[in-house]
């Protein structure tokens, strides 16, 4: 199925949805992720691999993608949700697919967004006693060198 | 041709002419032995790993120089190759592993992050800035981004040079 397919099917059924204009990804509220994911794997559109959560400090907020993708089905979607800033927690969709896991630590121990209910947020690229979180657009160390502008 | 003039320490052994009889001193003796069989441990970090292996693979043949033999235990090692950027995390590992050699230890800096981190010099907050500011002292630093295998072994022979010259007896 195409990208505007999927989002139909998804619209239907939870009208809270909407499509992000540039990108065709699917913009869900924070509170119905749990929801719309277990839909979206139960489904007949059947996502039964979730490929990639990341995010994007956008300096105010911070946007969270998941990559979605349909092994029997080939086709793939993204969701997305936007997190203000001060309430950077999601529920975690560990206990949907295996692969949540490790995904939700790597954006946690980056991003610092909180996973409600994960089984093992701990930090996973950097060391255990790091501080702060290197991907966000305040973070500094003081061991970093910057280059200079020309 | 003599076959001490085939040897690179032969400056070290003297030869009686007219007789099957060497002169020499045993630290001259252990230089050689030690210079001649330098064995690396089986450690890469990042893609001058690659370069490594394929120094030790048969077109370029580290074997050639008695370093083939890559251990996989620091027990066993007289060389350390740090072979590729090293990130914060690995520090105390690779710390623990040169203090697990035993003596004489020797390391080379392969490639420009191993010698000062190289391109993520600039920017990063999760590579360490060289070998040297971990505190393990580098004999042979190899620049190069990776460094060719024949650098490798050009800066093999440099450490063997060394090795051999050496005036410590100790190390």
């Amino acid at each position: 199925m195409r990208t505007n397919e999927i989002f139909m099917a998804i619209k239907t059924d939870f009208p809270e949805v909407r499509q992000e204009e540039e990108t065709g990804a699917v913009i869900i509220p924070k509170e119905s992720l749990l929801k719309i994911t277990r839909y979206l794997k139960n489904h007949r559109l059947a996502f039964d691999n979730l490929h990639c959560i990341t995010a994007i400090d956008r300096t105010g907020r911070v946007e969270l993608a998941y990559t979605l993708y349909s092994i029997s089905e080939h086709h793939g979607i993204t969701l997305k949700i936007y997190l203000t800033a001060g309430e950077e927690n999601v529920a975690s969709l560990a206990e949907l697919w295996k692969s949540a896991n490790w995904l939700e630590r790597e954006v946690y121990d980056l991003f610092g967004v909180i996973f409600l209910n994960h089984p093992d947020l701990r930090r996973i690229l950097n060391p255990y006693d790091w501080k702060g979180h290197p991907l966000r657009k305040s973070y500094s160390h003081p061991e970093v060198s910057i280059k200079p502008r020309l | 041709m003599a076959v001490t003039e085939r040897i690179p320490a032969s400056k070290l052994i003297q030869r009686i002419p007219g007789g099957g009889v060497f002169l020499t001193t045993s630290e001259n003796i252990f230089k050689w032995g030690k210079a001649s069989s330098l064995w690396p441990m089986t450690f890469g970090l990042a893609c001058c790993a690659i370069e490594m292996i394929a120094t030790g693979a048969s077109r370029f043949d580290i074997d050639r120089f008695g370093a083939g033999v890559f251990r996989a235990s620091p027990r066993q090692c007289d060389v350390m190759i740090i072979a590729g950027t090293i990130c914060v995390k690995m520090n105390d590992c690779i710390q623990r592993l040169y203090a697990q050699m035993p003596e004489p230890k020797y390391v080379i800096a392969m490639g420009n992050c191993a010698i000062s981190g190289g391109i993520f010099y600039y920017d990063t907050y999760s590579v360490t800035k060289g070998t040297d500011s971990l505190g393990i002292p580098v004999d042979v630093f190899i620049p190069g981004c990776p460094p060719r295998p024949e650098n490798l072994l050009f800066g093999l022979m440099k450490l063997q040079e060394k090795i051999r010259n050496e005036k410590d007896a100790d190390k």
